[in-house]
């Protein structure tokens, strides 16, 4: 959801494609079990364990009725329709889900949405807006740092996380001397970005996106 | 990933309690390895007992001048912090040479001593496996084994155990801190704390049902240089195929233990004493008996020459 969609015509964008596919299938579940609950839950057998749990989603307070075993990823996407976070491996493998939580960069596939009752949760629709992009979704866009585009998300979210780190003095695996503040060079960029896999390989230009931002010049 | 019941505990022993009184009950903290294990249908509990507000996230100096690590450290916490970084730079060493940085901020000090073998015919719960179904067989033996164990393992299972930190805790001698179900608490030195497989290697460590682990003592700092070197297959985010952990003295003496090549952190006293003789003599008595297979008896070459790497480098 960049510059790029101003050349677009087609009448509706691809999530809202996406979330009318979604609601219809909701419909016809609930017509199928002869219910008339209209979230995704209402698809779930009553004999599944379910948990409330309350969640501030970029600023916005969400109360979510779940089966316990919704990790938080499938909280964002399938219950708050927030499909910029994506879904890779699943498995913590591959960065794609990655948001802040309370500050911190985590995978959102390994962890569950009850087991952050209150957190402030951060994804890429909160970091910025098609018409005030963050400074990293900026410089992503001027330095080519993606190609499919589906690592994006994760990418930008871990980098936030990751310039944090960093500014926290967080040291690393390539940190030389442990007990000095790290600064950022390339190899640092490279071994604490290591938990996002681009597919693609737009590794390069990714490093010249973050460099940029976390040297503070224009993006 | 099986439905399951879900509560979050108040107190350690309570929710020692809370998982000794339902079978099939576990405990959860970062759950990154857990769930991973959940979803693939490998681990199947049926109520998880939430650990995370158990305030079990600090770090205190202990009274005969070691620290005491909470069991809710996260790893990322754990390798900054100051004190670690300065007094026991293995740990923090070994800690930021696995996972990633998303894992780190999730994965708690306790969970990573808990985390299980990456062997691959666990993960393939169509292929059998002692370790996850007892009884079954050993895929691994006769198998795919290059990452697997060349000492310490069975007839049964020749996984190792995967871990980093560990095995930097080992030559710490570190000290495992629980709490049991009917509230007692207790200690297990890291020696002690992981099993071999013998003939049952789904036990892999020496908690009783329901037992928590609260924290990790570390003894007073001994000094010396600190190296953790860990030799993969990338440059980052991957498992070890050998790692050292090595404090090493001005006089030459000193302590070594190694990750990657048997179901726990592999540390013997004999080999030790083998230090000042350099890095053959040392891994010739601690890998002696080693019973690797054709694949991974590189392993053996491996770790000797890491540990020359390592050696050199904390003489330099």
């Amino acid at each position: 959801m960049t510059g790029h969609d101003k050349g677009c015509h087609l009448p509706i964008t691809r999530r809202e494609l996406l979330l009318a596919g979604a609601s219809s299938t909701v419909v016809a579940t609930g017509a199928v079990a002869g219910t008339a609950a209209a979230s995704p839950s209402s698809a779930t057998p009553a004999d599944v364990p379910m948990a409330q749990v309350t969640l501030a989603v970029n600023g916005r307070t969400h109360t979510l009725a779940l089966d316990t075993r919704t990790t938080l990823l499938d909280a964002l996407r399938e219950h708050l329709q927030l499909t910029g976070t994506k879904k890779g491996c699943d498995h913590g493998q591959c960065g794609a889900c990655t948001v802040i939580v309370d500050g911190r960069r985590i995978n959102s596939c390994l962890t569950l949405a009850v087991m952050h009752p209150g957190a402030k949760v951060t994804t890429i629709e909160g970091l910025g807006t098609p018409a005030n992009l963050h400074p990293l979704q900026e410089a992503f866009i001027k330095h080519d740092g993606y190609q499919c585009g589906y690592c994006t998300p994760g990418q930008i979210c871990s980098a936030v996380g990751m310039l944090d780190e960093l500014a926290r003095g967080v040291p690393s695996h390539v940190t030389a001397d442990l007990v000095a503040k790290p600064l950022l060079s390339i190899d640092e960029l490279r071994e604490r970005m290591s938990g996002n896999i681009c597919r693609c390989g737009a590794y390069s230009n990714i490093v010249e996106a973050i460099t940029e931002v976390a040297d503070g010049g224009a993006a | 990933m099986k439905p399951f019941t879900y509560e979050r505990a108040s107190t350690p022993a309570q929710a020692a309690a809370a998982v000794a009184r339902q079978a099939g009950a576990k405990f959860i903290a970062g759950g990154t390895n857990l769930l991973d294990l959940m979803k693939l249908q490998i681990e199947t509990p049926s109520h998880l007992v939430d650990v995370n507000g158990l305030g079990l996230d600090k770090i205190e100096p202990t009274a005969d001048g070691g620290l005491r690590i909470g069991a809710l450290v996260r790893n990322t916490d754990l390798a900054a912090d100051e004190r670690v970084r300065r007094d026991y730079a293995v740990l923090s060493r070994a800690v930021l040479a696995g996972a990633s940085g998303q894992l780190r901020n999730k994965a708690t000090t306790a969970g990573n001593l808990l985390q299980r073998t990456r062997c691959s015919y666990f993960y393939d719960t169509n292929q059998p496996c002692n370790k996850r179904k007892p009884g079954s067989g050993c895929s691994a033996i006769g198998g795919y084994s290059r990452q697997l164990a060349v000492i310490g393992t069975s007839p049964a299972c020749i996984a190792t155990y995967p871990g980093d930190m560990a095995v930097a805790m080992r030559v710490l001698d570190a000290t495992i801190e629980t709490v049991r179900p009917d509230g007692h608490a207790r200690t297990i030195p890291i020696a002690d704390f992981h099993k071999l497989p013998d003939g049952t290697p789904q036990v892999e460590n020496a908690l009783e049902p329901g037992e928590l682990i609260t924290g990790v003592a570390l003894p007073a700092p001994v000094g010396g240089t600190h190296v953790y070197r860990k030799v993969r297959d990338r440059a980052s985010y991957a498992f070890a195929l050998v790692s050292v952990a090595a404090i090493v003295q001005k006089d030459g003496s000193g302590r070594v233990a190694l990750g990657g090549v048997a179901p726990k952190p592999w540390r013997s006293a004999d080999a030790e004493a083998e230090l000042p003789g350099g890095a053959k003599a040392v891994t010739g008595r601690l890998l002696a008996g080693a019973q690797p297979t054709a694949e991974n008896a590189f392993k053996l070459t491996l770790a000797e020459r890491t540990l020359a790497a390592v050696l050199s480098q904390a003489r330099a």
